[in-house]
């Protein structure tokens, strides 16, 4: 059974649109599934082996290798899967493109899983990559899927065939094909340069958004167009802007009186939910995108910032002080029926909707001691996944799986920091550190790239 | 190249150059200012010397005023310099806090004062808070602690139209350094003549 579907994807930075055929080729559905249970937390990683995707030689031969190291990468960083040295495997590419893997060979490895893969480029210079994922152990075949794109794309094809593997094996969706926009940190402490910058979620292609002249903080995605919204000090009037990136236009947002900040898109991308600070009291505002308009949700006397919405655009989280300390609250999307989430020791900020629904991520501070957490938006089952001083910002992956945060720490001469970005499995394991080619603060993971 | 002597390492940061004026303290204790100045950094890294020369760990309001001696000659009155060095720009704040305490109010006295005399003139109030708080609620705290400075000093006659507010919650730390002498430095507001 084979279906075929056709995806449009539209990529900024690169040559405008192109179309990624997919071909896909379902395989009958095996038994005694592969998988990993991926709620249990630190289990071992599943041993894979990634042959290379080399395909007939010359530049298809380079491109074919480069795509599996890519692929194991992401599954490597995911710390679900374990990728095996090449320099042990038996079968060479060109055997597991022919026929049936040597189940026994494998095995022999202790490869659970094995994936095998091919790349060509065809006579309209498109390269098409397929692949096809068995499982070792019961000696099965899986999944196999084919893409072509521009040869300028293979690293995205690479991301989509390691999200696929990833979804056939843990039955969650992938996020290997994603960026991160976040603040790049230059200079020192008291007169930082910060500037946006983009790169894709394994930190390739990296570019700077903004020339660091103006002070910015805060980029969010929009969850459906090639758009960030985030806070600037443009002409030292601290407003919150929309960045095109396919065009580099910036455009502020609203007029209003008083500084606005803590930008966030609703889901359906119609709306910025952002806080305005007038008179030394800050009150939750939406703006609609498209008609213009001006909604205030909240006019409790004190600071009521850091909105983020639920996937389904009912409800908000956000942080306020109108308890006498900063803590986490739920309200209708109309601003109506607010409800304390937080009761806990400490002050609590950035709340964060995890695009899955069932957890808010946020930043708590108990004195100099600050830790992302997750809560459930019923106010139970409270966990810190990891502390320091300090972390602060934590940002989802699209599957609701992975948290993206930075970390300011003191540098060792005691009189500057340094700010770096990180990420963590939902359940507190598989912390490490995102590199960046400067400092790093204020990370926002975009939706899986349509 | 300016050079003054000061037992103590500090630095002072200018945002709107977007340039960095670093003081280094080599082992002479001399410091000196790195890179071209202007004039209103000048100001600003008189103001921020005596400042720090005057308190060793704690802030002290009143200090920050018309007992720093040295440097007093040149100063035009009705000037910025003037208003920084005889008169005290800036007040500050305890953690999480943004009422005024008594030498926070004896040095807005003293702003009220020269703004009435100076009647053209108007100012900016930058809000700032220490690092111990998420960026956005800084920000907002920020702007609190400016607006503090700004009813207060509309109480003592000063309209609101001459006073400006701006929040820096964070990111603009006067003083660099994760300990209670840096913080309570930070979580303060700047009255910035325009």
């Amino acid at each position: 059974m084979t279906t075929k579907t056709r995806l449009l994807l539209k990529l900024a930075g690169a040559t405008g649109a192109l179309l990624l055929s997919l071909g896909v080729a379902a395989p009958q559905e095996a038994r005694a599934e592969l998988r990993i249970d991926i709620t249990r937390g630190v289990s071992e990683p599943l041993p894979i082996a990634i042959t290379s995707f080399a395909g007939a030689g010359g530049r298809d031969a380079q491109l074919g290798a480069d795509i599996s190291k890519v692929i194991s990468a992401d599954l490597e960083r995911s710390g679900l899967f374990k990728p095996l040295d090449p320099r042990g495997f038996l079968q060479t590419p060109e055997q597991l493109r022919s026929g049936e893997p040597r189940y026994q060979d494998w095995k022999a490895l202790g490869a659970q899983a094995l994936v095998a893969g091919n790349t060509t480029t065809g006579g309209d210079g498109r390269m098409k990559v397929d692949f096809r994922l068995w499982d070792v152990a019961a000696g099965q075949y899986m999944q196999g899927l084919s893409y072509s794109a521009s040869p300028q794309e293979w690293r995205r094809i690479a991301h989509i065939v390691a999200d696929a593997i990833y979804k056939r094996l843990t039955g969650e969706d992938g996020y290997f094909d994603t960026r991160i926009v976040y603040v790049a940190e230059s200079g020192p402490a008291n007169a930082r340069k910060k500037q946006l910058a983009i790169m894709d979620q394994d930190s390739a292609n990296h570019q700077f958004l903004t020339d660091g002249q103006t002070l910015v903080l805060t980029p969010r995605f929009s969850p459906t167009s090639q758009e960030i919204t985030y806070m600037s000090y443009f002409n030292k009037k601290p407003r919150v802007y929309l960045f095109n990136i396919d065009t580099g236009r910036q455009e502020v947002l609203g007029d209003f009186p008083g500084m606005t900040f803590a930008p966030r898109f609703s889901p359906d991308g119609n709306k910025v939910i952002m806080s305005m600070a007038q008179n030394g009291n800050t009150d939750i505002y939406t703006l609609d995108l498209r008609t213009r308009r001006q909604t205030q949700l909240t006019d409790a006397p004190g600071i009521d910032t850091g909105p983020s919405y639920s996937p389904d655009g009912q409800k908000i989280v956000f942080e306020s002080d109108r308890g006498g300390t900063q803590q986490l609250y739920v309200m209708g999307a109309d601003g109506s029926g607010v409800k304390r989430l937080t009761f806990g020791e400490g002050r609590y900020g950035t709340p964060v909707w995890s695009p899955r629904g069932d957890l808010i991520a946020f930043t708590r501070q108990r004195g100099s001691s600050f830790a992302i957490g997750v809560i459930r938006p019923d106010g139970t089952g409270e966990r810190i996944l990891t502390e320091a001083f300090h972390v602060e910002g934590p940002t989802w992956a699209p599957n609701g799986r992975v948290l993206m945060f930075f970390k300011d720490l003191p540098t060792g001469d005691g009189r500057g920091r340094n700010a770096n970005l990180y990420s963590i499995d939902i359940t507190g394991a598989n912390e490490r550190r995102v590199s960046t080619p400067v400092g790093a603060s204020d990370p926002a993971w975009s939706p899986l790239i349509p | 190249m300016l050079k003054t002597k000061v037992g103590r390492r500090l630095f002072v940061g200018d945002w709107r150059k977007e340039a960095a004026l670093v003081l280094t303290s080599p082992a002479n204790q001399q410091l000196s200012f790195k890179g071209s100045l202007n004039m209103r950094m000048k100001f600003l890294a008189l103001a921020a010397v005596a400042l720090l020369a005057a308190c060793e760990s704690t802030p002290n309001d009143a200090a920050n005023g018309a007992n720093t001696g040295a440097q007093q000659t040149s100063v035009r009155p009705g000037s910025a310099e003037d208003f920084v060095v005889n008169v005290g720009d800036r007040v500050f704040f305890g953690l999480d806090r943004f009422d005024l305490s008594p030498e926070a109010r004896a040095t807005l006295d003293r702003q009220a004062k020269w703004l009435q005399t100076y009647g053209s003139v108007t100012v900016t109030v930058e809000g700032h808070a220490d690092e111990r708080g998420t960026r956005e609620y800084n920000l907002a705290l920020g702007e609190r602690r400016a607006n503090s400075v700004k009813n207060y000093l509309a109480a003592k006659g000063i309209p609101a139209a001459r006073v400006n507010v701006v929040s820096y919650g964070k990111e603009r730390p006067a003083v660099v350094g994760s300990n209670e002498a840096a913080w309570s430095q930070n979580r303060r507001a700047v009255t910035v003549v325009n």
